[in-house]
């Protein structure tokens, strides 16, 4: 038994060594931009034009920005501006480049009972949110969307923290997992429209409050700083970097569509 | 009182016990036993339940912690081998008992199986023998290092009459060939067949010990009369 | 209800079609949780037959931790694992995160514990019986713990797919360490994970259906050659 067994494990470790012979490159990313498929679109093609392969790390922004910080990144590919600038002022990334925006949207149940729907006003539709004590699932993770839903907030006045547990239901978990929820809640989200666009259990929820330019939501990419990060692949990230807000990488981004939709909308500067 | 055996030959005694005792949670096992275990021939241990005969056993076989002294004659002690009362298999084949303490000598444990009359069990799992067979398998086992001084705990308490009149020519000859046996039985017949030296055991204490023929015929102690006669309570 | 049905339809499409991502996880998950177990064993039964035999200082204490360790959150497993292992950890310039050894190492330490537990629970009673028969062999501490690991065997197998049933199933800690990457180190829970994070519930399922059934075979597999060897003889 006991033979048997090392055997096995010898064999099989030695079997997993990786394919360390073709170049790779690792970016932690938020959910949104894997979930919705966007890579599955526009990774082939870099890895064609450049043999780069790209391995994708799916996270909300504020683990993917603490990976990176722990140098377990080449590339971070997130939206949270702010927190994004912070990152790089404290040396942890290169430079930031804004790649693409779409927008956030507020989700809920079609019986709509705080009736904020065809609202184009995200900060009033929370505050009747509030006023109706109606269900709200937040991300409650520290992610992009999450502090952006937090910003929402603050301008209302209203006091969710004080509700947390009652109508405020913090999830702690990923937008997949926040919109399961408040499908099974009837609940209200704020989500991002790609992410939305491609869930798939969408059940009775509908989208109710957009085109609040409050509700602008921007991608930004950043190479991780091969000064504080040694092993970072900056030849191959800067590659990768290059291309997504070069010509062929902004055109593949405008290309990729949900059942017709475009998601994002790339803006990198020229 | 020193129980010593008359050995009949005046040998040094394969093993001599003085002032042994065995305690276990507060309650006195075996309470300062002497007794001398001649060289030749087969001694018994007669008496009745929880006297302390496995206990005895397992003292001189130092599988159990015990006050007093075990003195070996001349030297170390002598190879020796325990038959327990359950007997303890492994869960092999009959083939394969034998072979963890004979290795691949596959004659020698062809032959021992042959003398126990387990010739054709030796593909079978031992464990799936019957309560016989497995006795006579751990005797085998036990034959097959060679000792000097077999120690048994009621090996025939689970033979059928043929067997154990078989396991009795086994051991007499293998006391012929000059093993000490040290046995343990119930069986009051038995022992007049084949056994050299008795003693009788109660509570944990040695109540007369000599020849076999003289203590089964005529036992000197009002224990070992009432044990004998079938009138001892424990 | 009506995903359920889907949900077996899928699983029945996915497997009949030999989806060659689907074989691609499925083979990783057998890779990483068979390789854990694995090692789990070669760890983790000997140090249970070392606490069922041996009588030394801190036994007692060594035994409850384990027995604690038992109940790890694989996610804290995944947590440990990662911070050792990211770049900028202690063991970093390996490169091992976000690999498939970096799961095997995750779930190895999250089932070491349960198979050295369980081991020691099925020594311990085998050492009762077999203790003073080996000593009055003569028997080595080395010899005596391989022969009660050699008759042990059977039921040790049963502790070995107990620790394969929770590496395969977890999710926690590959996720931290593996990362989830496609083609890389997604296996069958990450990618249940990933669809339900999508909303592809029928999906999931059906990848779950999937991942019943490799535990299914795995363990008729166990039990085939435990029959084979005549478990039931020896029992
Ligand atoms: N490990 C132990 N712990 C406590 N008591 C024990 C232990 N082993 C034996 N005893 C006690 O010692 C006494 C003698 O036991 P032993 O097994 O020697 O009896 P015995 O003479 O062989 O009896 P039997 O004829 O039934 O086999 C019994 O009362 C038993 O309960
Ligand atoms: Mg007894």
């Amino acid at each position: 038994m006991t033979f048997r067994a090392l055997t096995l494990a010898l064999a099989l470790c030695c079997a997993s060594a990786t394919s360390a012979d073709t170049p790779s490159i690792l970016v932690q990313s938020t959910t949104s931009t894997a979930n919705s498929g966007l890579y599955d679109n526009l990774l082939p093609r870099f890895t064609e034009a450049t043999g780069i392969a790209v391995n994708v790390v799916a996270v909300g922004t504020g683990q993917a920005i603490r990976n990176a910080q722990n140098c377990d990144a080449d590339v971070l590919l997130v939206h949270a501006k702010s927190a994004e600038e912070a990152f790089v002022a404290a040396g942890y990334g290169v430079s930031r480049q804004d790649l693409m925006y779409n927008d956030f949207v507020i989700v809920g149940p079609a019986d709509d009972p705080a009736g904020v729907a065809g609202l184009t006003d995200a900060g009033a539709a929370l505050s009747r949110i509030a006023e109706a004590e109606a269900l709200f699932a937040s991300r409650g993770d520290d992610s992009g969307t999450h502090k952006k839903e937090r910003a929402l907030w603050e301008g209302t006045g209203a006091d969710p923290d004080a509700a947390s547990g009652d109508w405020y239901r913090e999830t702690g978990s990923g937008m997949g997992a926040t919109l399961n929820a408040a499908v099974g809640m009837g609940a209200y989200t704020l989500t991002d429209r790609a992410t939305w666009l491609s869930f798939g259990n969408k059940g009775d929820v509908a989208v109710l409050v957009e085109h609040d330019p409050a509700l602008f939501n921007q991608y930004g990419v950043i190479l991780v700083s091969p000064d504080r990060c040694p092993d970072v692949k900056e030849e191959d990230g800067m590659a990768f970097i290059d291309w997504l807000t070069g010509r062929d990488g902004q055109s593949a981004i405008a290309e990729f569509t949900i059942d017709g939709t475009q998601v994002f909308f790339p803006n990198a500067p020229e | 009182m020193r129980d010593f055996i008359e050995t009949g030959r005046r040998e040094a005694p394969r093993l001599t016990l003085s002032d042994l005792s065995v305690e276990i949670g507060g309650r006195v096992l075996l309470d300062r036993v002497e007794m001398a275990v001649p060289r030749q021939g087969i001694t018994t241990i007669l008496g009745p339940n929880g006297a302390g005969k496995s206990l005895l056993l397992r003292a001189i076989h130092g599988l159990i912690p015990h006050a007093g002294r075990i003195d070996w004659g001349q030297g170390a002690a002598p190879r020796q081998a325990l038959v327990f009362q359950k007997p303890v298999l492994l869960r092999r084949s009959v083939a394969a008992n034998m072979a963890f303490v004979l290795g691949r000598d596959h004659a020698r444990s062809h032959a021992l199986l042959a003398e126990m009359g387990l010739q054709d069990r030796a593909d079978q799992p031992a464990r799936r023998l019957s309560g016989g067979e497995q006795q006579r398998l751990a005797l085998a086992r036990a034959l097959a290092t060679d000792p000097e001084l077999l120690l048994l705990d009621e090996p025939t308490a689970s033979l059928d009459p043929a067997s154990a009149a078989m396991i009795e020519a086994v051991l007499r000859r293998v006391a012929a060939r000059g093993t000490t046996i040290l046995m343990v039985t119930h069986d009051i017949a038995q022992a007049r067949r084949i056994a050299d030296h008795a003693m009788v055991m109660c509570r944990g204490r040695i109540a007369e010990a000599g020849a076999a023929m003289r203590i089964l015929a005529a036992p000197a102690t009002p224990v070992a009369r009432d044990f004998l006669e079938g009138r001892l309570v424990p | 209800m009506n995903d359920m049905a889907e949900a077996l339809r899928i699983a029945v499409t996915l497997v009949l079609s030999g989806d060659g991502d689907l074989w691609e996880i499925v083979l990783l998950s057998l890779r990483v949780s068979l390789s854990a177990t694995a090692l789990a064993c070669l760890i983790g039964m000997p140090l249970g037959a070392l606490l069922a035999t041996q009588r030394f200082a801190g036994r007692g204490a060594a035994i409850v931790c384990i027995n604690a360790l038992m109940g790890l959150p694989p996610v804290v497993v995944g947590l440990m694992v990662y911070l050792a292992l990211s770049r900028s950890g202690p063991l970093g310039t390996f490169g091992l995160l976000y690999t498939p050894a970096a799961m095997i190492i995750a779930q190895t330490i999250l089932i070491a514990p349960i198979v050295a537990a369980l081991s020691r629970q099925v020594l311990e009673a085998l050492h009762l019986e077999y203790d003073e028969q080996f000593r009055s062999l003569g028997l080595g501490r080395v010899a005596a713990i391989r022969a009660l690991l050699w008759d042990g065997r059977f039921a040790l197998m049963t502790v070995g797919l107990a620790g394969f049933g929770r590496a395969i199933a977890e999710v926690g800690a590959v996720i931290v360490v593996g990362g989830n990457i496609d083609h890389l180190t997604r296996v069958m829970t990450t990618a249940i994970a990933l669809e339900t994070s999508k909303g592809d519930l029928a999906l999931a399922l059906a990848l779950g259906l999937v991942l019943m059934v490799l535990a299914l075979v795995v363990n008729a597999a166990v039990h085939g050659v435990r029959n084979s060897e005549g478990q039931l003889a020896h029992a």
